[in-house]
């Protein structure tokens, strides 16, 4: 139940408003846009797909949002042990209290 | 019907019944072809079906999977192939256009191989008996010299090389039924690797430790009967797996692994250290060999298996093939 | 892959994982459950294990769909397939779990017309183009799965396709946690939850855990960034005494859920007062059955089936180990009688159930392979 794959629209059909042409690196399948009938898709939009219905849309900003997050998360550790390694940890908690 | 995947059931098939009842106390481990000695004169000979449906997919047709796949079977088993019987199990009814296509593939594949179809049979069953067409071929051919394929030469330190990109032939085939709905611009990689074994064979010949040609049960499979038979471990780096994009799409897409798949144009090959990048090198100056990449290596642990691990430390065993590969949802 | 592939950017794993170390309090042993199926997989397939601490644990949660079908269900659907005018369809996640009379695969080679389909959508295709046959589809799946049968409902009910019938398996997640957190021999310090699951039902259900049960939740995704970051935000919950709902995965996961989707679900399915689950017993409100109005497309309403029920050998401890009592080697026919080959109990027979991915991914690693470097 867990298996759902980002892809992309790349063709909509005028004549099936609830139908798209999804790209996945170059493998190609309709899929049934209903569950997303609130808020439908439109050509460019990234979409998860699950046995051929398209399940929800993906956010690029939150995407984009989380990798930086994730990346300054190793960041920020690694530049606190560094400065503990000085011993200036000490100083600043005598300062605090 | 697991049986026929070339996976564990195949495998025990062979192993359990046929080679104890047939194939005499020999100790040595199943190969591809069989190499005979009659009084000084040097023989390989071996033996395929081909059952594919559709008969016809992008990149090829049974016709050419029967030459190439007997041409294959021979060249890793260290031959060169020079004519192959073939026998046609023709189901009634079946079009007399779609059989002079099959006999026209065949005759063209041949010729490109550089093999002689020297005689044939065909038999006729009943309607619903043979899917169409069943092709069965044996192929002999002349020992390439200076190659000694053995898996109990195979030692920890050895490379593993793969002459190209995995998974083509049996995601084209999955394509090609049309039960899935999924498109993509892939061919069957379906050729003879003859040429590049030959290659091979000339740049690093006494290094050639066990060569296979990964079809059913695809990469995975052929390498843990590697490590099977030659008792070793076999470690490989998942990033240097060459995999074209549609194949990767089509395999997340339905929760496939490339390693289970079915190839029909590739070869792995285990080289001495020594040997190895020269062979690697030389693999890709030659056509059809530029993807060739080192993959793995042979190593004491995990023994008996097939390790694969990824860039950032994490590992995990892939297992042989127990019946064809299913698309998952989960 | 776009959106695929950052989530599997090697250093930026390799950073999180250290993050984990550099978290984890060494006086303490976590064990975090994983719901999903289909985080077990991953966990597997990217090795995650090899990167956390040895006083992390991960529990494999119930959340695997075939695993939970009683064998008796499955016999169900193949006893309707048996009149030779069905047309047997499922996932091919389904294709190889034996009921008493073998798999559909082995019902197959037997002669029944079985068929593979990726989509639903794809079944009731198939019942358009074969008007003499009745195409019977044998629906698995949780909340993620359930929607996309329920509109392949409505669109037959639309199209007057009358050959097309599903027998319905589809089950919900929160009963499930209810049970392992209901269970006293149970001891899970938080949780990674489904993130497919919650693209439909959102993270709102999740929030008795945290309030009632106070065991933290990330709402995850399914790459491995994306199960690491997980970690980590349970891990600072567990470390600052905190116990919330958080969406990891908000680049697809909406807070309220989908509500097209709960409206396709509420149309076409209702509850069923109980429901067994296989290694797990008889859970109330936990399984979704076709309406009334959809009754013409209910296989159970249009066909007799057997409904026997088939118990697991005493000796298989499926329950102990689903609710991570046990770890799968621990079971007494793990690896001999019980393998994927031949199955016994509920989590051999998926492959992401955890002693089969236990068994195909983990079992022959040694300790020398955890410290392996580049190889080529």
């Amino acid at each position: 139940m867990c298996l759902a794959i980002p892809g992309q629209v790349v063709q909509l059909f005028p004549e099936q408003p609830n139908t798209a042409l999804i790209d996945v690196v170059g493998v190609r399948r309709k899929v049934d846009l209903g569950l997303l009938q609130d808020d439908l898709p439109v050509e460019g939009d990234w979409v998860l797909i699950h046995v051929g219905f398209a399940l929800s849309k993906i956010s690029e900003e939150d995407a984009l949002d989380q990798m930086r997050t994730l990346r300054a998360l190793g960041e920020a550790e690694s530049a606190i042990e560094e400065v503990q390694g000085y011993g200036l940890e000490n100083a600043e908690n005598k300062k605090v209290s | 019907m697991a049986h026929g995947a070339g996976g564990k059931a195949s495998r025990r098939l062979v192993e359990g019944l046929f080679a104890p009842l047939l194939f005499g106390s020999s100790s040595e481990p199943l190969g591809d072809a069989a190499h005979l000695d009659f009084d000084g004169t040097k023989i390989a000979i071996t033996t395929d079906s081909f059952v594919v449906k559709p008969l016809t997919f992008p990149g090829g047709s049974i016709g050419e999977l029967a030459v190439n796949g007997t041409v294959n079977d021979l060249a890793v088993s260290g031959a060169k192939a020079e004519a192959m019987v073939v026998t046609y199990l023709l189901e009634a009814g079946l079009p007399a256009a779609v059989l002079e296509a099959e006999v026209r593939a065949m005759g063209k594949a041949a010729c490109t191989a550089g093999v002689t179809i020297a005689g044939g049979d065909t038999k006729v069953v009943e309607h619903g008996k043979a899917d169409s067409m069943y092709i069965t071929t044996t192929g002999i051919g002349r020992p390439l010299p200076g190659l000694k394929i053995d898996a109990r030469a195979v030692r920890p330190g050895d490379k593993i090389l793969l002459s190209g990109p995995i998974g083509d032939h049996g995601i084209t085939i999955l394509l090609a039924r049309g039960e899935l709905d999924l498109e993509a611009d892939l061919n069957s990689d379906t050729r003879s690797i003859l040429p590049l074994v030959e290659v091979l064979a000339h740049e690093a010949g006494p290094g050639v430790r066990w060569m296979r040609d990964p079809t059913r049960g695809g990469v995975a499979t052929s390498l843990n009967e590697l490590a099977r038979d030659s008792r070793q471990g076999v470690v490989l780096s998942e990033e240097m797996i060459p995999v074209r994009d549609a194949v990767r799409g089509a395999c997340e897409l339905l929760g496939l692994d490339p390693l289970h798949i079915a190839n029909e144009g590739q070869f792995l090959a285990v080289v001495a250290p020594e040997y190895a990048n020269a062979a690697l090198h030389a693999l890709r100056l030659a056509p059809g060999g530029e993807d060739a990449q080192m993959i793995g290596e042979v190593r004491e642990q995990p023994s008996g298996a097939v390790l694969v691990t990824t860039g950032y430390g994490g590992s995990r065993i892939v297992d042989m093939l127990v019946g064809d590969p299913l698309p998952r949802i989960c | 892959m776009k959106f695929v592939d950052e989530f599997r950017e090697p250093e930026v794993i390799t950073k999180i994982s250290e993050e984990i170390r550099r978290l984890a309090d060494p006086r303490r042993h976590y064990r975090i459950m994983e719901v999903c199926g289909g985080h077990t997989h991953a966990i597997y397939r990217f090795g995650l294990k090899d990167l956390l601490p040895s006083n992390i644990e991960l529990i494999h949660g119930p959340g695997c769909p075939v695993c939970v079908l009683p064998m008796g269900r499955i016999d169900d659907g193949l006893a309707i397939a048996q009149n030779p005018d069905v047309i047997f369809t499922a996932f091919g996640d389904m294709m190889r779990v034996p009921g008493t009379q073998g798999s559909p695969l082995e019902h197959k080679a037997r002669g029944m017309d079985v068929r593979i389909v990726y989509s639903p959508a794809d079944a009731l295709k198939l019942a358009q183009s074969n008007p003499d046959k009745h195409v019977l589809f044998f629906a698995i799946g949780f909340e993620t799965t359930a929607p996309s049968t329920a509109l392949t409902l409505v669109r037959a009910k639309v199209l007057g396709v009358h050959n097309f019938s599903v027998f319905s398996n589809h089950v919900t997640i929160i009963p499930a946690i209810r049970a392992i957190l209901d269970s006293p021999d149970m001891r899970i310090d938080a949780f990674i939850g489904p993130g497919h699951v919650s693209t439909v039902i959102g993270c709102r259900p999740y929030e008795w855990i945290a309030k009632n049960e106070n065991k933290p939740v990330a709402v995850s995704g399914f790459e491995p960034l994306d199960i690491l970051q997980s970690i980590v935000m349970v891990l600072r919950q567990l470390k600052s005494n905190q116990a919330r709902i958080e969406n990891q995965y908000k680049r697809v996961v909406p807070w309220e859920g989908n509500r097209a989707a709960l409206r396709a679900m509420a149309e076409v399915f209702e509850l069923r007062p109980y429901f067994e689950w296989r290694g797990l017993g008889f859970i109330s409100q936990s399984a979704l059955r076709v309406r009334a109005a959809y009754a013409e497309w209910d296989a159970e309403q249009r066909f007799d089936i057997p409904g026997v029920r088939v118990t697991d050998p005493k000796a298989a401890q499926c329950g102990e180990v689903l609710k991570g009592v046990l770890k799968p080697h621990q079971c007494k026919l793990f690896g001999k009688e019980c393998t994927p080959e031949h199955p016994i109990g509920a989590l051999m027979v998926s492959s992401e159930g955890s002693c089969a991915a236990y068994f195909n991914y983990e079992h022959r690693k040694t300790e020398m392979v955890t410290s392996i470097g580049s190889v080529a």
